[in-house]
């Protein structure tokens, strides 16, 4: 067993060093989904198009996310006798110009570098700025730094050594050691690893399945995404060993149709895998036989629980059925299946290669380890954050992610997507963890957060996430179909300033009982977003019931667009350009008034209206709007 | 439909099947039109009906041709307070279509899309296969016009 481990780790090794010190610069290009988005494979051109002009010599590189979504295109470049440097927001001017002053002239361009990746004595490093500084990456550790779609640098770079050393112990004592490590669910409700392995490892049926579940449904997370994207075979492995552990002969990656490159780097990974007889018959030379295969999911949010998950890889409508029985004793076909989230998956490999106690010795009391946060909306450094539990959310918002733009008020952070919660300000302070969040209401979820600003309705928050659960709805238990059918109607006519001051209670009343009552995690939790917001907000609820009032000038009911006469400078005609409907018209004097009947509201005149004029507000109630000639 | 039926000879007769080759028809035609759902319950034995119950249950499936060029709108938590909302209907707007139809010519289709995982970028659509980050009314606009663009045999902008 060592033996062809030792051949393929010595093979992958050699390949790295070649790579970063055979004298040629590499140039390593961010192409996962974000930076795709923000144009990398352009990028990547533009670095292989001049480089051929120029007739250099350098090696080129895809890879995936290193989690500072908000800075892509980025672009790592390692030039002999400098360290690794990261340029951020690099387009394809900025990419020449590196080709030119970096490469030929051997002028790193200090300007246009996030930083060095190493410390050295001339050039800033990345550990000056707060994100990398505060950041623990056990996940992510390799994300954005090697080629997702090659096996080498993984094994180069500690990959599959921790299944050659679970091959060597007895399944009962990998199982101990998750066990040992307090290893939590990542997908939402935290069960504890271990327990669920040891469980569905007693359990009697053969054959046993496992399956990773990348069905990131939660609109705001992309971690599963990324990691799978980025470093395809982390996750792998942690399949392959848990299906050891467990005395599994195949496992299946089921990956949302969302998310196609995902996809397409899973099945890359698990041919590399069966090449390098890491999966398949006797993996290096074991008497452990074990199988891997992708899904492809079809988009349905209700399939991230795992027995609808069973369903529809079964071929059927993705429906939950009641548990017990759990899918650790009667799951796909029947027989035992362990379904670990992604994450959960990921960490395996880290645990068994650097021991129980590594992981236990990062986190909290309940909570160990590391969690990956998606930070997006209202932040100024969106992205994927890996941090020990218990660090503050106000820590995650402010000093990880630069806080929020524009100089606007923080007003709350959405945590956990539709099963999750609104938590306001006072919440900043609070360590997270799996049983903090949940005391506050609100949910880990697969750990999106979305950060709202004082331009965000709480009541609209409700309503959005409502809409979501309740077009998710698989309509198979009657409180989740109709209840949270009967809460959209009332947010509905509350965000249009519909509502009674009844609403509330009976909101609440339908909250409590949908909860009770629902038959899977997405009923039960449904209610959240609505519960946390009239806790935490239910002032903005009543603006809207009793003032019509939407105290954010988000619900558009509620909202007019005024443009203030004494402020517009009259000869720019910003706003009426900006607006696609035509509804800005000149008023006498030259001065521009919106028309009420042809708004739709769309703020592009507010946008579009020069800082030094800012004469385009936002007015709520709508009465409140002055006569204008 | 022979393409259909080479399709079908590529999996194996079982209820497992239905899900990758539902997928794999739409893949191949971008649609699923009637006499595939008719051939897919034929060659794994099961009811047309549950074929249908299967395929309307998932977001992915479509009955309807899309448009040359598909156009998604994101509707993710990020994108939803970005603005999606108003991106969504500049779509509308412009292509004089509402969401989940095809424009008269079938250049273009408009759908929701419930997150693409993106959210850093938001607000998002996705034009084919191609990811557009931060939308703005005026960026719709200006991605239909390179589209006319292109069609009227001229270089994009």
């Amino acid at each position: 067993m060592e033996q062809s481990f030792d051949r393929l780790r010595s093979f992958a090794l050699e390949k790295w060093l070649s790579l970063n010190q055979g004298g040629e610069p590499t140039i390593r290009v961010g192409t996962a989904t974000c930076g795709r988005a923000s144009g990398g494979l352009e990028i990547f051109q533009t670095f292989r198009e001049e480089i051929q002009r120029k007739g250099l010599r350098a090696q080129l590189i895809q890879v995936g996310c290193l989690g500072h979504c908000y800075a892509e295109p980025l672009v790592i470049i390692s030039r002999p006798g400098f360290p690794p440097i990261v340029y951020s927001r690099v387009n394809p001017v900025i990419a020449s110009l590196l080709v030119r002053s970096f490469l030929q002239e051997g002028d790193p361009c200090i300007e246009l570098m996030l930083g060095a990746l190493e410390e050295n004595d001339s050039l800033p490093t990345v550990f000056e700025l707060p994100r990398f500084r505060l950041e623990k990456r056990l996940l992510l550790r390799r994300c954005g730094l090697i080629d997702p779609e090659d096996i080498d640098p993984y094994i180069a770079n500690g990959g599959y050594e921790a299944l050659c050393r679970a091959l060597h112990k007895e399944p009962a004592e990998v199982i101990s050691i998750i066990g040992r490590s307090g290893l939590r669910g990542r997908g939402g409700a935290g069960f504890l690893a271990g327990r669920k392995w040891e469980i569905c490892a007693r359990a009697e049926g053969r054959p046993k399945y496992v399956i990773a579940n990348a069905d990131e449904g939660d609109p705001g997370a992309f971690m599963d995404r990324s990691l799978l994207e980025s470093d395809p075979h982390q996750t792998l492995e942690g399949l392959i060993i848990a299906g050891y552990a467990i005395g599994a002969s195949s496992g299946i990656i089921y990956v949302r149709s969302e998310y196609p490159l995902a996809a397409e780097r899973v099945q890359k990974a698990i041919s590399q895998a069966e090449k390098a007889g890491l999966l398949g018959e006797k993996i290096l030379g074991s008497s452990f036989t074990f199988r891997a295969s992708l899904f492809r999911a079809s988009g349905a949010f209700v399939c991230g629980e795992e027995t609808a998950l069973i369903q529809s890889v079964e071929g059927k409508r993705g429906m939950p059925r009641s548990r017990p029985p759990y899918p650790a004793v009667q799951g796909l076909k029947g027989r035992p299946t362990l379904i670990n989230n992604v994450k959960t998956l990921s960490a395996v490999p880290h645990i068994i290669l650097n021991g129980a106690e590594s992981f236990t010795s990062v986190g909290t009391e309940g909570s160990k380890g590391t969690m990956v946060f998606a930070l997006v909306g209202k932040v100024n450094n969106a992205g994927l954050i890996e941090v020990p539990m218990g660090m503050t959310i106000g820590q995650l918002i402010f000093d990880l992610s630069g806080g929020i733009p524009k100089g606007k008020r923080f007003k709350a952070v959405q945590i956990g997507g539709p099963s999750g919660g609104c938590l306001p300000e006072k919440c900043l302070n609070l360590p997270i963890d799996f049983e903090s969040l949940k005391e506050a209401g609100a949910m880990m979820g697969s750990g999106g957060m979305v950060v709202l600003d004082e331009d965000d309705c709480m009541v609209e928050m409700a309503r959005y996430f409502l809409d979501f659960t309740q077009k998710e709805s698989c309509g198979k238990c009657t409180f989740c179909r109709l209840g949270t059918r009967q809460m959209l109607v009332l947010l509905e006519e509350i965000t249009q300033g519909k509502g009674r001051i009844e609403d509330l209670t009976l909101l609440q009343e339908l909250a409590e009982d949908i909860q009770a009552a629902a038959l899977c995690n997405l009923g039960k939790t449904a209610p959240n977003p609505v519960l946390t917001t009239l806790r935490y907000f239910r002032e903005e609820y009543q603006a809207h019931i009793l003032q019509k009032k939407c105290p954010a000038g988000m619900c558009r009911a509620l909202t007019a667009f005024y443009i203030i006469p004494e402020k517009c400078e009259r000869s720019c005609d910003a706003c009426v350009g900006s607006c696609p409907v035509e509804a800005i018209k000149t008023g006498r004097g030259m001065k521009k008034i919106v028309d009420p009947e042809k708004c739709v509201k769309c703020g592009s005149c507010l946008v579009a209206c020069p800082p030094q004029y800012k004469a385009v507000i936002k007015i709520s109630p709508v009465s409140e709007v002055p006569a204008s000639g | 439909m022979n393409q259909i039926l080479d399709l079908l000879r590529l999996y194996p007769r079982e209820p497992e099947s239905l899900i990758p080759l539902l997928q794999k028809i739409q893949e191949t035609l971008g649609y699923l039109p009637p006499e595939a759902m008719e051939k897919v319950a034929a060659h794994l034995s099961i009811p047309e009906g549950e074929v249908y119950g299967v395929a309307t249950f998932y977001n992915q499936f479509r009955f309807h041709p899309p448009g040359k060029h598909p156009v998604k709108v994101c509707e993710g938590t990020a994108c939803h307070v970005k603005g999606a909302g108003v991106i969504l209907e500049s779509w509308e707007r412009r292509l004089n279509i509402k969401v989940g139809q095809t424009t008269p010519d079938r250049e273009f289709s408009l759908d929701r899309v419930a997150c693409v995982g993106c959210c850093a970028l938001a607000p998002v659509s996705v034009v084919g296969e191609r990811i557009h980050g931060h939308m703005a009314p005026t960026k719709v606009d200006g991605l239909l016009l390179a589209f006319q663009l292109e069609k009227e045999g001229k270089k994009t902008p």
